[in-house]
């Protein structure tokens, strides 16, 4: 069968191993991963970046983050008896892998709000709390969705390995093509999962958009955070 | 042989962490490391030869800028099991599948950090070098490479370490490096000295990469030595 065939045949858009199921499998393993590591990785980050300590520590763990191999920790997770295979090792491995991003990109927000500005929210009479909730987070705001954006897409590509150890989701398709020798299937899935990804990358661009404050807006494009993270 | 008869038992019959493992395999591990270097390599040699003229070209003819990033932005976004899957068909199990998979990820980073390198020289110092008579080759290999070195060197380390992570999915056409113990540990009853080895050494060898990288990265700038910046 050819891939086109398999994809406009409305048996493969029903069912529990349908394309929607699959989407939507994949989709909700992400939004579960992003979950817990903004829950760890914000208030830790923000803290952190406020205090303006631990640079070493922020920098550090994103070269850490990408030296370690998702494949790995991925079994690792899924071999824990008390974890075991399926999606939730899925979504451990997947928020362990979204919390550097998250944390280099917040902490850099934070610590590159001006200190003059922040002096001027003091002599303006604002309150140390004022100060963070007015001036300094919405100031660090771009950086820290910038790594949202970045995290988000992230998780959402390597959602696809959580067929490797018996998750859902789109990569199903892959590697249930591969255990087949199935072509189709191969492709099918694997062209679903960049259009999933892809897809995932514009929409988090939009989110990224209207999430920064108006203002900031034009320095939006030089603090991207896929450059900032290369150059280094 | 992980432990016969084992499913998911006590951690004392399957432990994560054996010497036992490390001796009785040492020739598995080094060949599954001989594997994952040269993958890694390949890739990230592969990527700088296609970025490098790449991003001189787009240097000089400003327009395909845009296009040439957001084609390889848009590659950086595939996930490595849909590259490697897409290309299996047309170059079946064998290590090319995963060095082009893996060398079209190198690609962005090497290729923006060359552009931001080159752009960043000094004007000036390109004017001087075309005050003294030398031509755009000249100007090229002789001004603008040395001095944009390190920070083409900088993302030739990043995209190494990270290549080095995403060998690992190349196990899946049977050619991971690490990636084939790890994922031969899974399937062999979750043996967990192998897969805790093998992650462990592609992390140790992500590490040793990175330090020797950036290593060449300082001595390439000995300019900058001895300044803090």
């Amino acid at each position: 069968m050819s891939v086109w065939a398999w994809l406009t045949d409305p048996a493969n858009w029903s069912g529990p191993n349908g394309v929607p199921t699959r989407t939507w499998e994949q989709v909700l393993m992400s939004l579960i991963a992003m979950a817990i590591a903004l829950v760890v990785a914000l208030p830790i980050a923000l803290v952190l970046g406020h205090l303006r300590t631990g640079v070493l520590l922020a920098t550090n763990i994103s070269n850490v983050g990408r030296a370690v191999p998702t494949l790995g920790v991925l079994i690792i997770l899924a071999s824990i008896p008390s974890i075991g295979v399926g999606n939730t090792a899925a979504i451990l491995a997947l928020a362990v892998f979204a919390i550097p991003p998250l944390m280099t990109n917040t902490f850099a927000g934070m610590a590159s709000v001006d200190r003059d500005v922040l002096d001027a929210g003091e002599g303006m009479g604002m309150s140390p709390a004022q100060r963070l909730a007015r001036v300094e987070i919405p100031l660090a705001t771009p950086l820290i969705v910038a790594g949202i954006r970045t995290a988000t897409v992230q998780v959402v590509a390597t959602a696809s390995l959580a067929a490797l150890v018996g998750g859902g989701g789109l990569g199903r398709y892959v590697v249930d093509g591969f255990a087949l020798q199935d072509t189709t299937l191969i492709v099918a899935g694997a062209l679903l999962t960049a259009l999933l990804a892809v897809l995932a990358e514009g929409a988090l661009a939009l989110f990224e958009r209207a999430a920064t404050p108006a203002g900031l807006r034009s320095r939006q494009a030089q603090s991207h955070a896929s450059i900032a993270d290369a150059v280094g | 042989m992980p432990p016969a008869g084992i499913v998911v038992a006590s951690d004392a019959a399957n432990p994560w962490i054996s010497w036992d493992y490390v001796t009785s395999h040492t020739d598995e591990l080094l060949a599954a490391g001989r594997e994952h270097v040269l993958l890694t390599v390949s890739s990230v040699l592969l990527a700088l030869l296609v970025a490098f003229p790449l991003a001189v070209l787009v240097r000089r003819y400003r327009v395909l800028m845009g296009p040439v990033l957001t084609t390889s932005g848009v590659l950086y976004t595939i996930p490595s099991l849909a590259l490697i899957s897409l290309l299996w068909p047309v170059f079946g199990l064998s290590p090319l599948t995963v060095v082009l998979a893996l060398a079209l990820y190198a690609l962005l980073v090497v290729l923006r950090n060359t552009v931001v390198g080159l752009d960043g020289v000094d004007p000036a110092v390109i004017d001087a070098a075309r005050g003294m008579g030398m031509d755009r080759r000249g100007i090229l290999w002789r001004v603008e490479v040395p001095l944009a070195l390190p920070t083409i060197i900088a993302g030739i380390r990043i995209a190494t370490v990270s290549t080095v992570g995403m060998v690992t999915i190349g196990a899946l056409v049977g050619y991971g490096g690490f990636g084939g113990l790890i994922l031969s540990g899974f399937q062999q009853n979750f043996w967990h000295a192998q897969i805790f080895t093998a992650t462990l050494a592609c992390v140790l060898l992500a590490m040793i990469l990175e330090v020797a990288l950036h290593w060449v990265q300082l001595r390439s700038a000995p300019w900058a030595r001895g300044r803090t910046s």
